[in-house]
Order: structure tokens, then sequence, then C-alpha cells
């Protein structure tokens, strides 16, 4: 049902739109979608995570293919990979609370990135389940803000996404 | 000649670009000038090599451009300026996307330090073009404009064909500017590299079924036609016996007179393509995409076949019905490949089943299902009038259409026996088509017969063309058929809503035979049977004029067969009183 979809694509203004488009026009979901530029200056490397049965999931890397700018894609998904997420997280720190709220974010080996008498700010990567967890662990507190980049992956040992 | 040491011409980024298009072997291009493009249209002045075609509405030129490239498979060429003309545009643009049409358009836009200020006549032309295009881009230096129209061309005319913007901010265009000149030769991008043969071992397994095959059939689609593969499906389709039916934007691709022909299939298919297909055990499709103005309830759609689906274009594939032996590839290697297949397979088809199916075949055709009845009430038949004009040209016109009840008379009822011959708006469904169409036919193929056959509502959704007509020239035959209504909405109305017609009566209608003189053309009436044959010969053997034919036809009558909504390819009514 889940998918990550790994997309190379021309560093080239419109290319981003053009997928996002095409997610908007044909009626695809976007869990959560991320872009930036490659070691490759010429190329940007996407990852989408949309959900859907395979005949969509299907359609949609046909769909992405056919995109002039799209180099290549991949479904993570289908083979083993490692994924990870991004999350800022900015929560009320009171006097109370601030050793507590320290070490769930220690144990989730969240690193704290800025403090203020009353906040903390703490920045955690992991799969989006584990952030996930840290919000639900930090339901007691006061949630300030979040966040989050959106996932990002790749296939695990040999197997490459190239040109 | 020394070409490497010759110094490349220093040019102005709007002659570039009319050179480029000449380049590219270009002669027409369709358009109407404006703000943005005044220094394109100054190169354009400057030099008698590509000639512009002045509409008298941007949607016109699109139409113009699309129809030359239904009659080639070429390319056709639009001009338009920002704003207005570019907007003007976009209906043009997605009636050539929905048909895989091969078209490259040039929009203006407002100065590049404008963009994005709500400058005079700008609009987002790369973001309202992007949906309904194959690819679209924006000129960022003029001195990129050549290697961008040949990107152009080539992305439209290659793999699935389609319609290309290139969007020219007014600096890059500038007069004084000085590139140097050259036109590459070759373009290639990593990421498009269209395929361009099928999988073998796919065309083995396809070969071997389709020889198993008890109840074939050969369902064929536009792709033949913009394929280039017509001769290829009729060598294949002869060789093994099989009956062949068309969609709407395949006809041609199969000459329709062959006894092999079944008709067209689909909502308004005859009645033995849409029985045939049903029963089927194994379907080859060909270019063709499961449309569902063919397929009719895909949870229905012919039960046991086995189906073959060769197509270009990967996402056709599996994207409505599941096929069973997906191919991509063009159709033309591809079924030539699948013959080479079939010649060297021991097997042959299976003569008993397929006189067996052929009987039944034949018995579904005797019935006659759908065909229209004629009274003595005097009353033209719609269907009449298309008849009468095929026999008047000898089945060899160029035949564009508008959109409605006028548009499928002419599909089942003009038989097309030549590829590129009929020119319709299949997948958009675009009044005001056909008439820009015809003229963009005529204009390419002078000595041709062009008929547009039209109703008097699509008509007037471009009857302002008929000026153009008037200033280059262009002898088409218009075919009016006049019912004084929106016949396909009526239709529908009388079908499903008791006869109300809500907005489909056409309330003053002018003079058509009047209006068509006031333009400087020639108009004639036709209002009874009796005069139908000798009135059409009348309008025809004025060669190169534009001849306007209003006939005055039974506003009674419906489009038949018709499917049965929501059920099988074979349920189907078959006139008022009759359904399967």
């Amino acid at each position: 049902m889940r998918h990550l979809l790994s997309v190379l694509m021309e560093n080239e203004p419109g290319a981003l739109a053009r997928v996002v488009g095409l997610f908007a026009q044909r009626g695809y979901n976007i869990e959560s979608l991320t872009v930036a530029p490659t070691e490759d200056k010429t190329l940007s490397r996407m990852t989408l995570v949309t959900k859907g049965e395979d005949k969509v999931i299907e359609q949609i890397t046909k769909q992405l293919n056919k995109l002039i700018e799209v180099v290549k894609v991949i479904d993570l998904t289908e083979g083993a990979h490692v994924e990870r997420e991004l999350m800022l997280i900015k929560v009320k720190a009171p006097t109370p609370v601030r050793e507590e709220i320290k070490r769930t974010a220690d144990i989730f080996r969240g690193q704290i990135i800025d403090v203020t008498p009353t906040s903390y700010t703490i920045q955690l990567t992991g799969t989006s389940d584990k952030l996930d967890a840290f919000i639900e662990a930090l339901s007691g507190m006061q949630i300030l803000e979040v966040a989050r980049t959106g996932v990002s992956g790749v296939s695990r040992g040999e197997k490459l996404l190239l040109v | 000649m020394s070409e490497a040491n010759q110094q490349p011409e220093m040019m102005s980024g709007g002659a570039m670009l009319i050179r480029a298009l000449h380049d590219q072997g270009v002669k027409y291009v369709y358009g109407y000038p404006g703000g943005a493009v005044l220094h394109i249209y100054d190169a354009i002045h400057q030099q008698d090599k590509v000639e512009h075609i002045l509409v008298r509405h941007e949607q016109a030129a699109t139409h113009m451009a699309d129809a030359y490239a239904r009659a080639t498979g070429k390319a056709g060429v639009v001009l338009v300026t920002s704003g207005p003309g570019a907007t003007n545009a976009v209906t043009g643009i997605a009636t050539a996307y929905m048909d895989s049409i091969p078209m490259v358009i040039i929009t203006g836009q407002v100065m590049s330090h404008l963009i994005g200020d709500d400058a005079f006549q700008e609009t987002d032309m790369m973001g309202i073009s992007r949906p309904i295009v194959k690819h679209n881009m924006s000129v960022k230096n003029p001195a990129d404009i050549p290697m961008m129209v040949k990107k152009a061309f080539y992305i439209a005319e290659s793999g699935r064909p389609g319609p290309v913007v290139i969007d020219v901010p007014k600096d890059m265009t500038m007069p004084n500017g000085r590139f140097p000149y050259h036109y590459p030769t070759e373009v290639s991008l990593r990421s498009y590299n269209p395929v361009q043969k099928g999988h073998s071992g796919q065309i083995r397994k396809a070969a071997n079924v389709l020889l198993s095959a008890k109840q074939p059939m050969i369902y064929s689609g536009g792709g033949i036609i913009m394929g280039d593969a017509s001769n290829e499906l009729r060598e294949l389709a002869q060789l093994l016996g099989y009956p062949v039916t068309n969609t709407l934007m395949g006809l041609g691709g199969y000459p329709a007179t062959d006894k092999q022909f079944v008709g067209m299939l689909g909502m308004h298919g005859t009645f033995e393509a849409n029985n045939a297909m049903h029963h089927a055990d194994v379907i080859l499709a060909l270019g063709a995409r499961f449309d569902d103005r063919v397929t009719n309830n895909v949870k229905k759609f012919c039960p046991n076949a086995t189906i073959i689906h060769v197509d270009i274009d990967p996402t056709s594939i599996s994207k409505t019905i599941d096929s069973h032996i997906p191919i991509v590839g063009p159709v033309k290697p591809v079924i030539a490949e699948l013959i080479e297949q079939i010649k060297a397979s021991e097997q042959k088809p299976d003569a008993e089943a397929l006189a067996a199916w052929w009987q039944q075949i034949n018995e579904w055709r005797e019935r006659k299902g759908g065909h229209y009845k004629t009274d003595n009430s005097g009353q033209i038949k719609p269907q009449q009038v298309v008849e009468a004009v095929w026999r008047l040209t000898k089945g060899d016109a160029y035949v564009t259409s508008d959109v409605g009840q006028h548009q499928m008379f002419a599909a089942q009822y003009y038989r097309f026996d030549k590829p590129y011959r009929w020119i319709n708006s299949g997948g958009l469904g675009t009044m005001g088509f056909g008439l820009p169409a015809a003229m963009g036919v005529k204009l390419n193929f002078p000595e041709a017969e062009v008929v547009c056959v039209t109703g008097e509502g699509s008509i007037q959704m471009n009857i302002q063309e008929l000026s153009t007509c008037k200033q280059y020239g262009l002898g088409v035959k218009i075919l009016n058929l006049n019912n004084g209504y929106l016949g396909m909405v009526k239709q529908w109305q009388d079908m499903n809503y008791e006869s109300r017609y809500s907005n489909s009566y056409m309330d003053s209608l002018p003079d058509f035979m009047k209006l068509a003189e006031a333009y400087g053309h020639i108009g004639i009436t036709i209002r009874h049977i009796d005069e139908l044959e000798a009135k059409l010969a009348e309008a025809f053997s004025y060669k190169d004029r534009l001849v306007f034919i209003d006939v005055i036809v039974d506003p009674t009558e419906h489009v038949y067969p018709m499917q049965v909504p929501m059920g099988k390819m074979n349920d189907m009514f078959l006139s008022k009183t009759e359904r399967t």
C-alpha cells in the first residue's frame, strides 16, 4: 500500500511543478515529498511517499517516467532500502517537565538544538514511525511546532539510482 | 563546402526562430500577431520562406496546424501572442493533446523582467499549458532558440506524439540581438528515449495466442494512423483472415470497404463490431487505448477475451483494461515483427473455427442493427447526406468534422479506405474544430476535395474563419447538417430527460446562404430529398470555391446504435424502440 518512489530528474525550473501537477491532475495521493539537487548539479532527486493499490502505483510510476524531464524512477519499497525523515519539534519546557523532555529525547536519540528558558527545539531523525512515536511520547507536553522534512531513502547495498 | 571554417551567420532571436522553422522544413505557420510577438512578426516579414497564415481567432490557428498534422503525420506550427492570444490557443492545444497530435505552439510572453508582475497581457502559459502538453519550455537565452525548436519538434513528433509549447519572452527576440545561428541536425535527451521496437519475446507470445484464437478480433486505433502502420495492419489482418474494427480515431487505418472490416466499435459502433468484441476470445489492440467511449462498463468488458495490447505509451497499457500480453513499442515495427513470427510459425489459424466465427459475424451484419430508415416525407435524413457525399467524392475526400450527431453520422457512413483522411476531435470533443481543420488540410492539399461535416451549432463556434478562407482562397465544402438543435444534446435529453430540451434549441439561426455570400463565398440550401443529389453535385462542381451547403435535415433523428450506459459492449439501443 505505502510506496516510496525515488525520482531522478533534470534540475530545471518547472520540473517539480510537473510532478506535483501530475499528482493533482490524476488524483494520486502524496503523503510526503522531498526534493533537492544531487552531487551532480544538473540532477535533482525527489523522494515521494504515496499510497495506493498496485495498479495505481504502476500508473504513477509510468506517468512519472513519461514526463520529459524525469530521467529515472524506482520504487524503493520493492526491495531492501533504508529511509529516514528529519523532524524539528519545538515544545514548551517549563521547569517541572524540562528533565522529562530531555530524557525522552535521549531515549529517542534526539538532540536538543535550541534552548530558551521556556522551550526546547529537538531534532530527531528516523523512520516516519519513529517520529510519530516520539510525538506520541510527548503527548503530555505542550507541543508548539512541528516541522518534518518528508521521507528520503536509498536502496541497500550495491543497488543504485543513476542516470 | 568548408562549413567548419565558415563563420556562423549572426541573427536576432526572432530571426533565428523563423529560420529554425524553415530549416525544420516548415512551410506554414498559423497565427495571430500581438504585442509580445511583434519582433517575431517583423522577422517573418523580412523573409519569404516561411509563410504565415492569418486566422481570425487563435483557436482556429491551432486547429489548422492540428489538421495538417493529422493529414501528414508531421507537426503543425502555431504562433500567438501572450495573454489572450495564448489562452485562446488553449482549447486547440488540449484538442491535440487528447488525440496525440504533434504540434509546436510558439506563444509570446512579456519581457523576462516583467514576468510575475501582472504585466499587460501577461499570463502564466507555462502553468496553464502544463496539463495539456507533452512538454513545454521557456526561452531563457536567445542563443538557445535553434536548439529549443529542434527539441520541440523532436519531442512533438517522436514516441507518442503531442503538442509542445515554446514560451518566448519578448526580450528574447529583440531585433538588435546578434547570436550565432546554427540549426542542429539531431538532438538527444538523456531523460527521453522513446522505445524503438517491441519486446520480441512478447511478440512471439502474442503470435502464438493469435494463432490459437477461435473468435479473434483486431481492434485498432489512432495509433495506426499516427504510427503510419496501415499497410502493416492490412497485411497482418489479411494474412490471418481475422475481422478488424476501428475506433473513431482509427477510421481509415483499415479500408472500410474491405470485407474483413466490421465497422467502428464503441458507443456508436456497429451492431456487428460490438457483438464481435463482446464474444471475442482474443483481442489484438493496436494503437488504441480502451477509452470509455469504446469499452462501456469496464467491469463487463469482453469477459472471455485474452487481450494483447500494443501501444507506444506504457501508461496506456492496463490503464482501464488489464492486458494479458502487453507490448510497448511503435505499432509499425511491432506489427511487422508479428507478421514475421506468424509466417515463421508452423501453426496456422484454425480455419474451421474462423469459418464459424465469420458466419456468426455475417449474421450480425445482416441484421443491420441500428441502421437508419427512410420514409416518404421528403425530409432528408442526415445519414443520407453523408452517404451521398461519399458517393459523390468516390470515398476519397478529406473529411473533417465538428462534434455531435453529424460527427457520428460522418464516422458511420463515410467509408474511409485510406488513413489520414478522417480528421475529427475524438478525445476532447471540440466543437468549432471542423472548419479550421478543413482549412488546414485544403491549404496543404489544394488539389484535394476537403469536406467539413458540421452542424448549425458547431459551425458557429468558428464561423469567423469564413473570412480567412476568402483571404487564402480555401475552397473547402462545408456540409451543414442543419436540424435546428444541438442534436447530440437533444438526443441525450430525449433518452434521459424525458425530452426536456434545456438549451438545446438554436433559435435565431442566420441565413447561412446569405452569410456565406456576405463573406464572398457560395451558399446553397437543400431542403427536400429530391434535390439532394443534384444540389450536392452542383456544390462540388465549384472546384476552387468555398461552398456552404446548408442541408435542412430531420430534427428527430438519433444516432444508433448507442450503447446502453454501464452495460456490456453489446448492450445497445438500435432505434427509439429497439434494444438488444
